[in-house]
């Protein structure tokens, strides 16, 4: 696994999330490096998120500073942990509360593939 | 041992036609005055960064505009800890012998020197480039995230945070320099726009122009001696995704170090000056430091033990929140403040007792912090 790859990922326009895990350590990361920032051993896995998770955190943003993203107020950003057992930030509905259990999909965001997670059903 | 012979702070709010240079000269010159020095004498200079007019060797573009040769000089960034990063380095040169005299030294034209928008845009790059950046968030939003959280584990409410508003804006009021005069009330904040929900309008420090400076010295330049007691630094992360729990936050372990380095116990305390950039980093701060408990730190606002006359006075020249936020000129005015308090020359807002000042800077999303510990000497 060479991190000179592009990640196949939402942050490459790609519908999912991956994060790493170290073979060494088992730590896992959600940030993609070549190395595990826990012990440093090199080329940590590749994995695919499942997409379920738990809302830690919430912010309604109303006041944005670009036009393409003040075209959109208000959005809800969130920071979810995934059952995987990393933490993320996306988008998500506006009445999410922290404890609701989520699901992801995405959607379009000022022109970028972006993660939205919805109450899971 | 180290001193901190002069300060220097303009006011705050708008300087139309003012450069980042020009407001970095102003609070120099005030501060050298301070001192007693002339800016022959000064061999160090420290300086942070300018968002709007950003440069990769800012320390000696000012030292050449201002008109001194330092023997060491380069700039400082670690976001909202910058001001108490530099002093700390400051303090460790003089200790060490490298310089005599440092002058640590910020200033910035951030709101008549671009739009809002333009300074939101560029706090905003302090989140990840690729995995945070991209949806949108603000600086609001990270520190809304915190507080959402902090709120939900500590069961603080949007009543609580307002009060911290509040507090600082009555500080404000008794400060000429201050951006804001006008006073406010618990549902004003309550009924302000909403920026980043939780945080409305005012819960958030303002976007200003203005400047602000120190001297510090290995030997008193007078009879006063402002001493720095000990200091010590924590840095836990970046970015708020990567954060860790709340009660494992670098406040409070660099207020441990620093109360090691100081010899100090938070009873000693008599003054503190805390990085209240939104209103939740005020209540959280003061918690992690040990100047209340856990979920109490509004309830001791209302109690009046932060104010002038209280046990334990905060800002009392009104802090980000109030008397203004221009980057790393901003929570150095918490400094400059202090200092006023320790040697009895605050006038109108003069506590009894500033023997022993408690100091705290917060840069990024909680992600850097500095404590520090001035003591004044006889």
């Amino acid at each position: 696994m060479s991190g000179k790859q592009p990640a196949a990922d939402w942050t490459t326009g790609v519908h999912a999330i991956v994060y790493q895990s170290c073979t060494g350590c088992g730590s896992l990361q959600y940030f993609r490096r070549t190395f595990c920032a826990g012990c440093g051993m090199p080329d940590p896995v590749e994995k695919r998120a499942s997409g379920a998770g738990t809302v830690y955190a919430t912010s309604l943003v109303c006041r944005a500073a670009t036009p393409e993203t003040r075209a959109q107020v208000p959005y809800n950003i969130v920071l979810v942990d995934t059952a995987e057992g990393f933490r993320m930030m996306a988008h998500g509905d506006n009445d999410l509360r922290i404890g609701d259990k989520v699901m992801a999909r995405f959607t379009q965001f000022a022109g970028r593939l972006v993660p939205y997670f919805g109450k899971s059903i | 041992m180290s001193f901190i012979t002069g300060v220097g702070l303009t006011a705050y709010g708008k300087h139309e036609g003012s450069s980042s240079l020009d407001l970095m000269s102003k609070a120099a010159e005030l501060a050298i005055a301070d001192a007693g020095l002339t800016r022959r004498d000064i061999d160090g200079v420290l300086c942070g960064y300018s968002t709007v007019a950003p440069h990769i060797m800012l320390a000696t573009v000012f030292a050449e505009h201002f008109g001194i040769r330092p023997a060491y000089s380069h700039a400082v960034q670690v976001g909202g800890a910058t001001g108490l990063a530099m002093t700390m380095l400051a303090h460790h040169l003089v200790e060490s012998e490298v310089v005599r005299h440092v002058l640590v030294v910020a200033g910035e034209n951030r709101l008549t020197g671009q739009s809002r928008d333009a300074s939101i845009v560029a706090l905003a790059q302090v989140g990840h480039p690729e995995y945070e950046v991209p949806l949108g968030p603000t600086i609001p939003a990270y520190y809304g995230l915190v507080a959402s959280r902090y709120m939900h584990e500590y069961g603080v409410s949007e009543e609580d945070l307002a009060a911290f508003a509040v507090l600082m804006r009555s500080h404000a009021l008794m400060h000429p320099g201050a951006q804001f005069h006008e006073p406010i009330s618990i549902a004003d904040v309550i009924a302000s726009k909403p920026v980043a929900l939780p945080l409305k309008l005012l819960d958030c420090c303002p976007v200003s122009d203005g400047g602000a400076a120190f001297v510090i010295s290995r030997e008193r330049t007078g009879e006063l001696g402002i001493s720095v007691r000990g200091c010590a630094q924590a840095h836990t992360h970046q970015h708020v995704t990567a954060a860790p729990a709340l009660n494992q936050l670098g406040a409070e372990i660099a207020i441990a170090r620093a109360k090691q380095n100081a010899g100090v116990a938070m009873s000693d305390v008599r003054y503190a000056a805390v990085y209240d950039s939104f209103t939740i980093t005020l209540a959280m701060l003061l918690e992690d430091l040990g100047l209340a408990r856990r979920g109490e730190a509004a309830s001791r606002v209302r109690s009046g033990y932060f104010g002038r006359d209280g046990a334990m006075p905060l800002n009392t020249h009104g802090g980000l929140l109030s008397y203004g936020h221009c980057g790393v000129g901003g929570a150095m005015a918490h400094l400059v403040e202090t200092h006023l308090q320790m040697s009895g020359r605050a006038g109108d807002r003069q506590v009894r007792d500033a023997s022993i000042a408690l100091l705290h800077g917060d840069g990024g999303v909680l992600s850097s912090h500095v404590s520090m510990f001035l003591e004044r000497v006889r």
